[in-house]
């Protein structure tokens, strides 16, 4: 049976870890490759690094981060972050990662989705999207780190990402990211009934139960970061409470070489 | 002497895991390895073992492959005088008779079956994500050390139909049974990713290392 992924996000800085609550205060959580090797070995089912450089001159630091993980973690690497065309989506893929998150740069050009799936394949190619509700059932497309209004409808936009090659969907709630309250579950169930893609559910969990619910709403990903990286939950715990709500999960236990 | 393993380079997905995963599985059994990444016939002329990993739509990493001059042709020549060849998801599917994604297009056509849309019902395509193998312990060199029910890492939406029995060696099920692992001879496949499905992949890739069939 296919198993829920539990996907910590490393948030990157200039080469650095940081997560912070709201995109703003960040902290810092250390190194990222050390960091990968932590959740590689604590069972994380795949890992996710968001490069939040902001500097143009630093962009490159990703690809050594990349790259360095890519040495010793043999499991799947989402980048996402700043990706603009498929060249840069190309020079991820050779430094080590396995699929490339693409998110402002799709809202303003969709046809970079189909691009990259014709080019790399479907697989390799996850949108993001950052939602924020706008009235009951309605939620709203948000760019640049979830903070420019787009006026797309959230459904709209994600049954096109599918339409156009997608692989995957990295759904954000902009209004959950860092509360801790939960995913919202309202957008969840609404995207995963509008598309056949497997749905990343991201932004809000602040206890083991909301990973329950954003299974149970039908995400087949579950993303966080700020929980795992100060030590409130361990990957090994949130198996644990998938579990016994009866959902399937990947076992801690795994065969050495 | 080292063991000489190509790693074709088509511009196909993630190259450099495939090629660091063999090194890593090598040093763990102590194999000297000689892990090339490369486009030129000649390299997998001296191989001593080839894999090829594979990722997109069968059809355009078939253009990619046919793309290099001689590249294919020294493929099947080494494959033909008995080199140990491994491929890796669409790699994997190249192993069978045609594949229909996108367009009817051949494949190598050393296993019976060609490469079709999964039929999953109502569930999410692709098929994505860590998932069972099912197979009979002990019945191939390559699943040394494994135990059935061990999990690895699939991405796809096309598979296996039409496989013969005898050529699958292990299953895993989504919608309904889907063919993990094929091998007839010197040729081996896996759907799945061995270079991202941890300690169970790395085992596999140790096991190809270490197979003279």
């Amino acid at each position: 049976m296919l198993k829920l992924r539990v996907i910590p996000c490393l948030d990157v800085k200039d080469g650095r870890v940081v997560k912070g609550v709201n995109f703003t205060s960040l902290r810092d959580a250390g190194d990222p490759v050390e960091q990968a090797a932590l959740y590689d070995q604590a069972g994380a089912d795949e890992l996710t690094f968001l490069d939040i450089t902001a500097s143009s001159d630093n962009r490159d630091t990703i690809l050594d981060v990349v790259h360095r993980t890519a040495q010793n973690v043999f499991l799947p690497l989402t980048v996402g972050g700043g990706i603009r065309t498929v060249q840069d989506m190309r020079r991820l893929l050779l430094a080590g990662a396995d699929k490339c998150s693409i998110n402002s740069a799709a809202i303003s050009r969709p046809e970079l989705i189909s691009e990259a799936a014709e080019k790399f394949g479907s697989q390799c190619v996850v949108v993001a999207i950052d939602a924020r509700q706008t009235g009951p059932g309605h939620w709203e497309v948000f760019s640049h780190g979830g903070r420019k209004p787009t006026g797309i409808d959230v459904l709209q936009w994600a049954k096109k990402v599918e339409s156009l090659g997608a692989g995957e969907l990295l759904l954000t709630s902009m209004d959950r990211d860092g509360t801790g309250e939960g995913f919202d579950l309202g957008l969840l169930k609404s995207v995963c009934n509008a598309i056949r893609l497997p749905v990343v559910a991201s932004g809000g969990v602040g206890e083991l139960q909301h990973f329950v619910e954003g299974a149970e709403a039908g995400a087949t990903g579950l993303l966080a970061a700020s929980i795992f990286h100060f030590g409130k939950f361990t990957i090994g715990e949130v198996k644990q409470a998938l579990a016994a709500a009866g959902l399937p999960v990947r076992p801690l236990v795994q065969d050495k070489i | 002497m080292s063991l000489r393993v190509a790693v074709i380079d088509y511009q196909s997905g993630n190259l450099a895991s495939a090629a660091r995963g063999l090194e890593l599985a090598a040093a763990h059994r102590e194999i000297a390895v000689d892990v090339t990444i490369t486009s030129h016939p000649e390299e997998l002329k001296r191989a001593d073992k080839i894999v090829l990993p594979g990722q997109g739509a069968f059809a355009d990493c078939a253009t990619g492959l046919s793309g290099v001059d001689g590249l294919k042709n020294a493929l099947l020549e080494r494959v033909a005088a008995g080199v140990p060849f491994l491929g890796i998801c669409v790699g994997m599917q190249f192993m069978a008779e045609r594949g229909l994604e996108h367009a009817v297009t051949p494949g190598f056509g050393w296993i019976r079956g060609e490469i079709a849309k999964m039929d999953v019902g109502s569930a999410r395509l692709p098929h994505m994500g860590w998932n069972e193998l099912s197979f009979e312990p002990g019945s191939h060199k390559l699943l040394d050390g494994l135990q059935p029910g061990a999990h690895a890492y699939f991405v796809h939406s096309y598979a296996l139909t039409n496989g013969r029995q005898e050529e699958i060696i292990a299953t895993t099920h989504y919608g309904s049974e889907v063919a993990a692992i094929v091998v007839k001879n010197n040729v081996a496949g896996t759907q799945f990713h061995v270079e991202k499905s941890q300690a169970v992949g790395l085992k596999i890739l140790g096991n190809f290392l270490s197979w003279s069939p």
